[in-house]
């Protein structure tokens, strides 16, 4: 277990730099990132200003090293727009992201789950049925439709939730929907095929021998082993909602991260770019990364390989 | 398929009874195959619109007429309804079903296209690493898994934003970005035929890589590549459609769908329409592909079903 941990802990350590390359590597596709500061009327005199203050006329070796031995240390930079820390303004705003990511997991895994193992026990059954198409939907609806379409019927004509902010917990109903609802044809589709697969083995029929109750035989004994890779993916589906986010917290106007992300961008804010893709990835990597741990711990054949 | 091997009783002994030929089971399983047929005569509805959206619009989508803008589409009980527009008029008075026939054209386009490109990436790399195993394999494991932990919508976002946004561009962004479920797939694929008889025959024979991997294990894993394809088509009209709604995708006064819902969505209180109508063009086409996709995987494989 150990040599496993440590073995996927370097392959985590590896990809964060390469992501971390990658992210540093932004700020030069635009061209001349100090050119690009200095605006249209810059002379040749400021912009050799901004380059030095900034410390883009270092090589660029010098300058990735040094901007990720600050990442490291959680400084992140000056914000080119706000003139502010960059760290401070983001770990302001990840909390009502991750409530947001956390509410929409907890949505998709409240309605996939139990439809799956509805699915499993009927198969062909009619909630079988409604549950694919619910599947099949799911897929193809944009995210940003969706949410403005609920915004639409509940928000405006049956005047039901608020729709934008973050003054109660009312406002997270709608976004949360919105953004979970991609994932739950995934959740239900592999919770459908564990049952099923679970269900038809000799554990389950011996336990039906024995004479259990059969909800006991469910909920026990099938799907505890049957939500193991459902766990693993729900922890990586969670770091894939956080980047989706930005789609949804602009819609409802939410202040978390994504919205952050989307004003950076709008305002050519290449340090808080920079840090969000960082830390998103940084934060996927370490989900991914304990989702594979906690597999292992629970099923000791995946630690061989 | 049972009433045709063993003779109805009563048939006479004369009396052939002929085995369904390969094509006609191949057909009967096609058009039995609900989701598929209805998946591909939608697409095929939008293919031909994109085609011959130059024949069939009413109008121009570009053609701004302010004297006549925002008119409701023609089931709304309003005077102002014409026939002129089936579809009503957007914000600038442009015609709506114009403007939605000749988004078609850019959702396909783009979709495709970007496909195209994710699809060279991906097979590649996940052909290779199950062919070769190793440290091919790990490496390409690395470059997915560095892939997989970029957040999608705010690389591309913050790529495009960066280079400067044009269709080009969101078609080279979306491909450099999307390929990782090929590559999944591809390897997986590649892992299940590389052991067989042919392949071993092909190596004892003394064929080439290029030559094993080109005429042997491609056209056998050709089917799970047609299947990845269409769901990453889908995947990647989506995410253009998302991009052009945050402003950073395909730029006005082009008709894209996506585009569409952006400019619609300050009047959405008011003419709701104006977002529902290319936000269900988007759905129809995606959920189309989706299932041309899962019907094309039913057809040529039904034991991978779940």
């Amino acid at each position: 277990m150990l040599s496993f941990a440590i073995k996927r802990l370097g392959v985590a350590i590896l990809v964060a730099l390469t992501v971390s390359v990658i992210t540093f590597s932004m700020i030069y596709l635009s061209g001349d990132p100090a050119m690009a500061l200095a605006g249209e009327a810059a002379t040749a005199d400021d912009i050799a200003n901004i380059r030095e203050f900034y410390g883009y006329d270092r090589p660029i070796l010098v300058q990735y090293l040094d901007w990720l031995f600050r990442a490291l240390q959680g400084d992140f930079g000056q914000s080119h727009y706000l003139k502010t820390d960059v760290a401070s303004v983001i770990f302001e705003r990840l909390p009502t992201t991750m409530l947001l990511g956390a509410c929409a997991i907890s949505f998709a895994l409240i309605l996939s789950i139990p439809l799956g193992v509805i699915s499993a026990i009927r198969p062909n059954s009619l909630i079988d049925r409604i549950s694919l198409t619910i599947a099949v939907v799911g897929q193809a609806m944009p995210s940003f439709w969706f949410a403005l379409t609920l915004m639409l019927w509940f928000g405006i004509n049956w005047r039901l939730l608020p729709i934008t902010g973050t003054s109660s917990w009312l406002n997270f109903i709608m976004p949360s929907i919105a953004l979970g609802y991609y994932v739950t044809p995934g959740v239900m589709r592999l919770t459908r095929a564990g049952m099923l697969e679970v269900l038809a083995s000799d554990y389950i029929r011996t336990a039906r021998a024995k004479g259990l109750r059969p909800l006991r035989v469910l909920f026990k004994h099938a799907l505890r082993n049957a939500i193991l890779p459902v766990v693993s993916l729900a922890a990586v589906q969670f770091g894939f909602m956080l980047g989706g986010s930005i789609v949804i917290e602009t819609i409802f106007a939410i202040n978390g991260l994504g919205f952050l992300a989307w004003e950076s961008i709008q305002r050519a804010d290449l340090p808080m770019m920079q840090a969000i893709v960082l830390v998103l990835s940084v934060f996927y990597i370490l989900l991914t990364f304990l989702a594979d741990m906690i597999n292992a711990f629970l099923d000791p054949r995946i630690r061989v390989t | 398929m049972s009433q045709t091997t063993t003779p109805p009783s009563g048939a006479r002994p004369d009396e052939k009874i002929l085995e369904p030929t390969p094509g006609a089971q191949l057909r009967r399983r096609i058009f039995g195959n609900t989701g598929l047929v209805i998946g591909a005569s939608v697409l095929l509805v939008i293919f031909f619109v994109a085609a011959f959206a130059g024949v069939i619009s009413p109008g121009d989508p570009y053609d701004q007429v302010l004297s006549r803008k925002l008119i409701p589409p023609i089931w709304h009980d309003s005077p102002n309804v014409t026939w002129d527009h089936p579809l009503g008029t957007d914000s600038l008075g442009r015609d709506y079903l114009t403007r939605l026939f000749y988004g078609a054209r850019i959702s396909l386009f783009i979709g495709f296209a970007a496909m195209l490109i994710s699809g060279v990436i991906g097979t590649t790399l996940g052909v290779l690493a199950g062919y070769f195993g190793g440290r091919v394999d790990m490496v390409v494991n690395f470059i997915l898994t560095t892939r997989l932990s970029l957040p999608v919508i705010l690389v591309a976002l913050a790529v495009v934003s960066l280079i400067g946004s044009s269709l080009y561009v969101v078609i080279w962004v979306l491909g450099l970005l999307i390929w990782d479920r090929f590559a999944v797939v591809m390897r997986a694929a590649t892992l299940q035929v590389r052991n067989l008889e042919f392949v071993s025959a092909a190596q004892a024979l003394g064929c080439s890589t290029w030559r094993i991997i080109l005429s042997e294990i491609m056209p056998n894993i050709a089917n799970h590549l047609i299947v990845v394809a269409t769901l990453e088509m889908a995947h990647a009209i989506l995410l253009e459609a998302a991009l052009s709604f945050l402003g950073l995708g395909v730029q006005p006064p082009e008709p894209s769908w996506g585009l569409m819902v952006s400019e619609a969505k300050g009047l959405m209180f008011f003419d709701a329409w104006l977002i529902t109508i290319p936000g269900a063009a988007i759905f129809a086409l995606v959920l189309s592909i989706n299932l041309l996709g899962d019907g094309i995987r039913d057809v040529t494989a039904p034991e991978n079903r779940n």
